[in-house]
């Protein structure tokens, strides 16, 4: 049995005092007790976009994007991070009751992603899984929901999963920036844990910024949509109400990593909230990896706890379409330090380039018809 | 229809799980219940490290039937670091030629894929080993 808590007689969700804040804690301190990168080794510049699209004219929005193997997808790339994750937290896997991936590009319309993650890290079979959507923030919901799973006591660990291999339109202004890539977060009791989390905030609109109907290979967007009413309305409004129920400001954090669909937003973002560059540059990957959607901010996250030190406090907030933004106030303690070094670091998966061309590229995104 | 062949043989092929003989130790991959060294049975599930080094290798250019898509690929015979020789594909090679003694990892992948409505087969495979610490 997970549950070891005894039931108590009056629920502590009963108290007047919860809900009235729109923060949300868990009743018991949780954290991150291990996490893990996964990123492909294929690089397109955007360079190579703009020479087939634009006659190389025109500014570019990152330098270059990750493209996965041929033989990769997001079951695949979901096992090495998670894998990774586990090498850090050193773990029985058996104990791990939820295996969630977050993703807008599961390689199955029907049949789970997280059934063949759970498999192949061997959790099976004594855990919840399912494949969590709601465009780049799907991820960070699934640790929104980790985090009441383990703060509840109904289990030791969940497994979080942001991850995509995103999908553009050839001469779509998305093809610069759709990348693949992402992160593995296990969640564990605070004691525990790597980095522990205090609270988090979800701000949640209906905004048709973007979308993608099912029989659709590639992504719509609503132009008008995208930036204000969009990205910054949601990720302003989810930092501000966070750090204002927290009563912290841009310099109570040590560093900062918001979604990242370009250079630009995340940047003008961090500085609309009071955030100085040097925070956000060692989570701030876009423009050596390009937009990995659902795996943004979360592989953004990883690459600051390979670098951060005890009792460093990080400011996470994601954005995903449609729209919403999730954001975590953390606070990392000094396990991290013998536990970073445990898997590869998200910078040695950066480094680990090999560049293709334009035809490569249609080739293993597999935009040619053979038939 | 091979589906249930290939649900019994997830566990060793995502996760490179095999058996150990409890009388000489020996390391069995794949898992095939005797010890093929001392004849005793070996019932005991191993997890490999999934480190090894390339001990042959050869490129295959006309691949077989629901492995067209990812030709031209190498086939190397692995010699895993706790003994056992297995052959699989090497992936991730990037601009990097096979050699023989390369340092290799485990990794899983997509294998081959039943058609466009068919089921996505996965094992394992492996790549260079990553270089850490850049
Ligand atoms: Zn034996």
């Amino acid at each position: 049995m997970s549950g070891t808590a005894p039931a108590q007689s009056t629920h502590p969700a009963a108290h007047p005092a919860v809900g009235v804040s729109p923060l949300m804690r868990p009743h018991y301190p949780v954290g991150i007790v291990g996490y893990g990168a996964y990123i492909p080794r294929y690089r397109l510049p955007a360079s190579e976009v703009a020479r087939i699209w634009t006659d190389g004219k025109g500014g570019l929005p990152v330098r270059e994007k990750a493209v996965p193997g041929l033989d990769e997808d997001v079951a695949t790339m979901s096992v090495e991070a998670a894998r990774n994750a586990l090498k850090r937290a050193g773990i029985d896997p058996a104990l791990i009751r939820a295996v969630w991936v977050g993703s807008e590009s599961h390689p199955y319309a029907v049949k789970p992603t997280s059934t063949i993650v759970a498999e192949a890290i061997g959790a099976v079979p004594n855990t919840q899984a399912a494949d969590w959507e709601f465009a780049c923030k799907a991820g960070t919901e699934a640790m929104q929901a980790a985090i009441g799973l383990v703060g509840a006591a109904m289990a030791r660990y969940a497994l979080c999963i942001g991850m995509d291999t995103a999908q553009s339109r050839p001469g779509d202004a998305l093809e610069y920036t759709a990348a693949a890539g992402g992160a593995a977060i296990l969640i564990g009791p605070a004691e525990e844990s790597l980095a522990t989390i205090s609270a988090s905030y979800s701000y949640v609109t209906d905004t048709p910024d973007f979308w993608r109907r099912p029989d659709d290979s590639y992504p719509s967007h609503g132009d008008r949509f995208t930036g204000e009413p969009g990205y910054f309305n949601h990720t302003l409004s989810a930092a501000k109400a966070l750090m204002e129920a927290l009563e912290t400001s841009a310099s109570d954090y040590t560093w900062a990593v918001f979604h990242q669909p370009n250079l630009k937003f995340p940047q003008r973002a961090a500085k609309m909230l009071g955030f100085e560059q040097e925070q956000t540059a060692p989570g701030l990957l876009v423009g050596d990896i390009g937009n990995t959607y659902a795996g943004s901010c979360m592989v953004g996250l990883t690459g600051i706890l390979d670098i951060t030190q005890p009792d460093d406090r990080i400011l996470m907030v994601s954005y995903g379409s449609g729209a919403g933004a999730d954001a975590f106030d953390l606070t990392v303690t000094d396990k991290v330090l013998e536990r970073r070094d445990g898997a590869p670091m998200t910078r040695d998966y950066v480094a680990r380039r090999t560049e293709i061309d334009y035809a490569t590229y249609t080739r293993y995104r597999r935009k040619l018809r053979t038939k | 229809m091979e589906l249930p062949r290939h649900w019994r043989l997830q566990n060793q092929r995502y996760g490179l799980v095999g058996e150990v003989c409890d009388q000489c130790g020996v390391k069995l991959f794949p898992p095939r219940d005797v010890c093929p060294s001392c004849a005793e049975p070996a019932h005991e599930q191993y997890t490999f490290s999934g480190r090894g080094q390339v001990y042959s290798h050869s490129t295959v250019y006309s691949a077989p039937a629901g492995y067209e898509e990812y030709a031209p690929y190498t086939v190397a015979l692995v010699k895993l670091d706790e003994g056992p020789m297995l052959t699989a594909q090497l992936t991730d090679l990037g601009d990097q030629e096979p050699e023989i003694g390369m340092p290799v990892e485990m990794v899983t992948r997509r294998l081959r894929a039943e058609g466009e409505q068919g089921m996505i087969v996965y094992g394992y495979k492996f790549r260079p080993v990553m270089s850490q610490g850049s």
